[in-house]
């Protein structure tokens, strides 16, 4: 095997197999729909709903732009707490007890009591909603990053010490590399949260988003159209959960293409 | 021996808790000998190896190098763990290099170059980019090993270099070794649990015993340098084989 040919092997089969599956699942929905006594209201065929959002596409798209920027923001700032934050555990074990279970308490507080909350406390502005993004999406990071940590060979470190090589040249070569695979898997599960996360808190109280569109389009019972921007936010999580798989792709080969090999 | 060794052991021991893993021991190695230590497994090599390269504190007894005490040594020795431990994000070169960018304080790009040049002699010139998953388990070690020479130091301790490698590869490898280790003639302690490649690499050996390990024996290999595979069917090296394994026995309690 060589290093050309480990990459991207059937991509085919990658992207084939999935567009047949959701090919399916579409169809069933538009046969159900169209057959079944249930009403438009209800639940409108998928091609319905394709129309409507496509005729009220510049509404949609005005509303998914500030949605995708809470998202982004949210999610960035995410990951430089988790790498802080990660860090910070990780030299310090005293650290890690004291502040993992404040961690893990902030996932246990549901998101229809905070997202209301932070409208409260912070208003209908930009910061509730990145809060609630970052707060959501922060957890898996931080915890595949200390996984990751934890997952650096022993005889690795060992070595390095043996070599003359302090914490931080320790921390920089192996035990931060070792890290990168969890650090993606968290990122992978932070990113199919954001979306939701930044809907919610649109939902709570908001100018524009995603979640205002959903919620207007529901006070006036146009289900077609709160399906269409059902669909258009499943469609960014997957876009945006394909960039990360892409980006941990281009970032550590070496993981990527040893587990294929391997498979 | 009238010359300050290179490495002297005095009244050696280490207990880990209420474990004793090693018993009380005196040891040395001469500059520039090939010293081997043949023991059962568990019986506490690596744990001597963790000792001399500084992971481990000795419970009791004394470390000198050439003289002067382990800690006021510096670190003499390159360590070359039982494990591998290539780190599978860097390529070859890298990880050859990792011996010259922390043991040598260089800068990534300059251990790069420094590697480079060190990989003709370990054959892997043509490897020099690809990835640790990539490679055999034969062309690891070779890696491991380039970079435990990267490293610069005085001393090498090999913790089972080829105990993981199949007949061929080892004995390929052991011959290879051999010669690498003529050209320059470092000073060598070598973890094994293979009597022949005892025999084969060693200008002298230790038994130990099972664990809390003692030296049981010790042996000269009365076998001329360049060492080559046939020396090992000669009447000397059989009878030296068969003496490590009696030794090996009694060091283990079992009755041959
Ligand atoms: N850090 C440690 N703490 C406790 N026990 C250890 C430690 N390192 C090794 N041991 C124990 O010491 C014994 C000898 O180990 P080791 O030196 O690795 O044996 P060998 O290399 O001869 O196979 C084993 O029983 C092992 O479990
Ligand atoms: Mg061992």
């Amino acid at each position: 095997m060589t290093i050309a040919e480990g990459g991207f092997r059937q991509p085919l089969n990658r992207v084939v197999a999935p567009l047949l599956m959701i090919g399916v699942f579409v169809g069933a929905w538009e046969i159900y729909a169209r057959n079944s006594s249930i009403g438009d209201t209800v639940l409108p065929p998928f091609s319905r709903v394709a129309q409507a959002g496509w005729a009220d596409r510049q509404s949609l798209v005005a509303n998914t732009l500030p949605t995708l920027r809470e998202v982004l923001v949210g999610f960035v700032i995410s990951v430089i707490f988790a790498f802080l934050i990660s860090i910070l555990l990780d030299v310090s074990p005293r650290a890690n007890r004291a502040v993992m279970p404040l961690l893990i308490g902030s996932q246990t507080i549901p998101l229809v009591v905070l997202a209301p909350l932070f409208v409260i406390w912070f208003g209908f502005g930009f910061f509730p909603k990145i809060l609630l993004v970052t707060l959501v999406t922060f957890f898996p990071i931080v915890v595949g990053l200390i996984d990751g940590y934890a997952s650096s060979e022993r005889d690795s470190v060992t070595l390095l010490r043996t070599m003359g090589a302090g914490t931080l040249t320790v921390f920089g070569l192996v035990r931060l590399p070792s890290a990168m695979p969890g650090f993606f898997t968290g990122l992978r599960i932070g990113i199919t949260y954001a979306v939701v996360a930044a809907i919610f808190a649109e939902y709570a109280g908001a100018v524009n988003g995603l979640g205002v569109y959903i919620q207007g389009a529901s006070g006036s019972f146009r289900t077609d159209l709160v399906l269409a921007g059902v669909l258009v936010a499943a469609t960014l999580t997957l876009v945006l959960y394909a960039l990360t798989v892409l980006v941990q792709r281009l970032a550590i080969p070496w993981y990527t293409q040893s587990r294929e090999v391997s498979q | 021996m009238t010359k300050i060794p290179a490495i002297s052991l005095r009244r050696l021991s280490k207990s880990f808790g209420d474990l004793d893993v090693l018993g009380v021991m005196d040891l040395d190695v001469g500059r520039g000998e090939f010293v081997s230590i043949l023991g059962p497994s568990g019986c506490g090599k690596s744990t001597l190896l963790s000792i001399l390269s500084g992971i481990e504190e000795a419970t009791t007894g004394e470390i000198t190098i050439h003289g002067a005490p382990l800690n006021q040594s510096g670190q003499p020795f390159a360590w070359m763990p039982q494990n591998d431990a290539l780190l599978p994000w860097r390529t070859v070169v890298d990880n050859v290099g990792l011996g010259y960018q922390v043991a040598g304080r260089l800068s990534k790009r300059a251990a790069r170059d420094q590697a480079r040049l060190l990989l003709p002699a370990f054959g892997l010139e043509e490897f020099s980019r690809a990835l640790p998953y990539q490679l055999s388990g034969g062309m690891r070690q070779r890696v491991a090993l380039a970079r435990t020479i990267a490293q610069g130091r005085d001393m090498l301790l090999l913790d089972e270099p080829f105990g993981a490698l199949d007949a061929i590869t080892r004995t390929e490898l052991q011959l290879w070794l051999e010669q690498i280790w003529g050209v320059d003639r470092p000073t060598v302690i070598l973890i094994t649990h293979d009597v022949r490649e005892a025999v084969l690499l060693s200008d002298r050996i230790y038994v130990f015993s099972d664990r809390p390990a003692q030296i049981v024996a010790e042996f000269e290999v009365p076998l001329d340098r360049p060492r080559t595979i046939e020396m090992l069917a000669g009447a000397q090296a059989t009878q030296l084989e068969l003496d490590l394994l009696r030794a090996l026995h009694v060091g283990s309690g079992d009755t041959p």
